[in-house]
């Protein structure tokens, strides 16, 4: 946790005042926020490729960073509050495919209205997050272990079951059945703001960070989420429901990719069942550079989101520059390495005040 | 709490069994179709172990095709076929390797990295098992001493598209590799490159990832507005690759190599021109089928040449005739 707690002596001699309260300046108190070095990280690449490419600057250009940046954020927000509790998911990145097949196959293979198949995958994304929470706490192994255990065999499920039911490898189409068109607006429409359109997902990234954030700093559970990931034993002595709040966090991991599941399978009608390796990765980096520790118990929601956001402005930025595509992911690689660094200096010299 | 969450647990399940009761879909879902592939005959020669051992990564429509070819082909011949996979070439030689001490009557590779899968090539024929290379390795197979080659020649596929776009009056062409390190994907655009009379361009997209194929195409076309083609490298990118196009609200029209059943209705549909088929299901086929000859006659399909299984191009001329066979995943 970190509460900005000095030491009892610094401020002694002020009379009339608790001795044990320092009053912080304003700039202070700002800098050693979490998400401020990202900040700082995600204007200085703004920056960057406003001045290096032309059409970054334009409004379309911008939704479409938005977009690339909120098919990430909302997986990363989820990632990010389970970081703090202390804990990681590998199988964040196949989950959402899990999601996605399993609410196309189900509904293609029965016939049924899409919506069903939506509610049966958002049950069996829960029911991952559930059981990843419960073997961890059951068996107290890390959860680097058993999320990679879920990752192979989610992998493994995706493939043999499409396998065994399409007879192919990527799900069939479903854009010709009932509540495709109602699903689709929900989850992967386009709305136009000014003349310009942008796509749903980035409201929804903004109000599931809004959400996140809330329960961080202003609920109960937040309270929870910090001590849980802080000091687990500490926290249970004090009566934190720690088994409750990391199955509770798994689950979120769950929703969220469920989400991005249902936003795939709506945006682009069938679905490859070997997707979402690799991404898991990216989560976790967008996490990292938006300030939550790696060891939990610190970093915040808007951070994983200024995170998402890095990465969409790095990675489309460069296409928009026009740099050599044989280059992109050296590219990729220092930018994120210089955000994180940005990152650490701010946050170490915050705390040195 | 425990009490709390099972029955939640029931009412979740027996909300979705009402759901699912009461909500049929009154279009689209499974159709009952036959099993699709050439059926026809067994062979009544004595049953053969045959190994076919591919690069391919878990989940590629593309390969899925090859394995029908290879299946129909092991059905005819009275085959046992064992189908494996896998990216890494190293991995790949492995199981060529498990192969050959499992004494296989014959094996069918690919050799996508042909330096790294050659010396396991040549074991397997020094061992005295005939080996067929199927989809890559064009220009190492003749070396390893395997008895055939079938496939499509990657630079004279990217040949044939840069002559079509050249005639097309096209000016400049965006092409979308999906994988970074690829050499066939990369001798394909080499190839366009090599006979379009316009400017290429390559790109290169995570292909795990489709929300971002499509982010990373519709900013490069907001970025250059004179890309008026979009060449895919296969059929899920293409399709993919419509939907950047009306995002960033261009004009260009896409071509792509490879097909599976989406994309032949999208030809029939108008929305992508045309696709450059190097026929996976008859790679698969003839692999198998070359094997069996060999084995039963000592015939060498190609006669100890290269056979080219492509490049063919699908348009809105053809595609009628190919969406019955895409429908059944044989092409």
């Amino acid at each position: 946790m970190s509460t900005s707690v000095s030491s009892p002596s610094a401020s002694a001699a002020l009379q009339g005042k608790d001795d044990r309260v320092k009053t912080r300046s304003v700039t202070s108190r700002l800098l050693s926020r979490p998400e401020i070095g990202s900040l700082i990280g995600a204007v200085a690449v703004f920056v960057l490729f406003c001045v290096v490419a032309p059409t970054f600057r334009t409004a379309p250009s911008l939704a479409t960073v938005a977009y690339s940046a909120s098919t990430i954020g909302i997986m990363a927000v989820a990632v990010a509050l389970l970081m703090i509790g202390g804990e990681f998911d590998l199988s964040a990145g196949v989950v959402v495919t899990t999601s996605a097949l399993a609410a196309s196959t189900f509904a293609f293979q029965l016939r049924l209205n899409l919506w069903v198949g939506i509610v049966v995958a958002l049950l069996l994304a829960l029911a991952v997050g559930a059981f990843n929470g419960w073997l961890l706490m059951r068996t107290g192994l890390p959860s680097f272990l058993i999320t990679l255990g879920t990752f192979f065999m989610l992998q493994g499920l995706n493939l043999g079951v499409t396998k065994l039911l399409t007879g192919g490898v990527s799900s069939d189409s479903v854009a010709d059945m009932d509540g495709f068109s109602a699903a689709q607006a929900v989850f992967a429409s386009t709305v136009q703001v000014g003349g310009v359109g942008v796509k749903i997902t980035v409201f929804w990234w903004i109000l599931f960070v809004a959400i996140a954030t809330w329960t961080l700093l202003r609920t109960r559970v937040g309270n929870w989420i910090f001590a849980a990931g802080g000091d687990a034993a500490a926290a249970r002595a004090v009566g934190v429901p720690v088994r409750r709040t990391k199955i509770g966090l798994f689950m979120a991991v769950g929703f969220c990719g469920w989400f991005v599941g249902m936003h795939q399978l709506f945006s682009f009608d069938s679905i490859q069942s070997g997707g979402g390796v690799g991404q898991e990765f990216i989560y976790i980096i967008a996490a990292v550079v938006g300030g939550c520790l790696l060891t939990g118990g610190y970093g915040s929601a808007i951070g994983s989101a200024i995170g998402a956001l890095i990465f969409g402005m790095t990675s489309l930025g460069i296409v928009y520059a026009g740099w050599d595509a044989n280059w992109f992911k050296l590219f990729l690689g220092v930018m994120l390495l210089l955000a994180t660094i940005v990152n650490l200096v701010v946050k170490n010299q915050a705390s040195k005040r | 709490m425990r009490i709390r969450s099972r029955k939640a647990a029931v009412i979740a399940l027996a909300a979705t069994a009402a759901l699912t009761l009461g909500s049929c879909s009154s279009s689209g879902g499974r159709e009952d179709t036959d099993t699709g592939g050439a059926a026809a005959g067994v062979a009544d020669t004595p049953r053969i172990k045959i190994a076919m051992v591919t690069h391919a990564a878990p989940g590629d429509t593309f390969w899925d095709i090859v394995r029908s070819g290879a299946e129909a082909a092991a059905k005819k011949d009275n085959v046992d076929l064992n189908y494996q996979g896998a990216p890494e070439a190293a991995d790949q030689a492995n199981l060529v390797q498990s192969a050959i001490d499992a004494k296989a009557d014959g094996i069918a590779v690919t050799m996508a990295k042909p330096d790294a899968m050659a010396p396991t090539v040549k074991a397997a024929v020094d061992a005295g098992i005939p080996v067929t290379v199927l989809n890559g390795g064009i220009d190492a197979w003749q070396a390893t001493g395997a008895i055939g080659y079938f496939g499509s020649n990657e630079t004279v596929a990217g040949e044939a598209v840069g002559t079509r776009l050249s005639t097309e009056g096209a000016k400049k062409v965006l092409c979308v590799i999906q994988e970074q390190g690829n050499v066939s994907l990369d001798a394909r655009c080499a190839g366009v490159k090599n006979t379009f009379t316009g400017t290429t361009e390559n790109i290169f997209v995570t292909g795990t990832d489709m929300p971002s194929v499509q982010q990373s195409i519709t900013s490069k076309l907001q970025q250059d507005p004179a890309i008026d083609r979009v060449v895919a490298l296969g059929a899920p990118y293409a399709l993919t690759a419509v939907k950047a196009i009306a995002d960033a609200g261009s004009q260009a029209k896409v071509g792509t190599f490879d097909t599976n059943e989406e994309l032949v209705k999208a030809i029939q549909g108008g929305t992508v021109e045309w696709a450059v088929d190097q026929q996976p299901y008859l790679q698969g086929y003839l692999a198998v089928d070359a094997l069996w000859l060999y084995k039963t006659n000592g015939n060498s399909i190609g006669g100890g040449q290269a056979t080219l299984t492509g490049p063919a191009f699908i348009d809105s001329t053809n595609v009628d005739r190919v969406a019955d066979f895409a429908a059944k995943g044989t092409r």
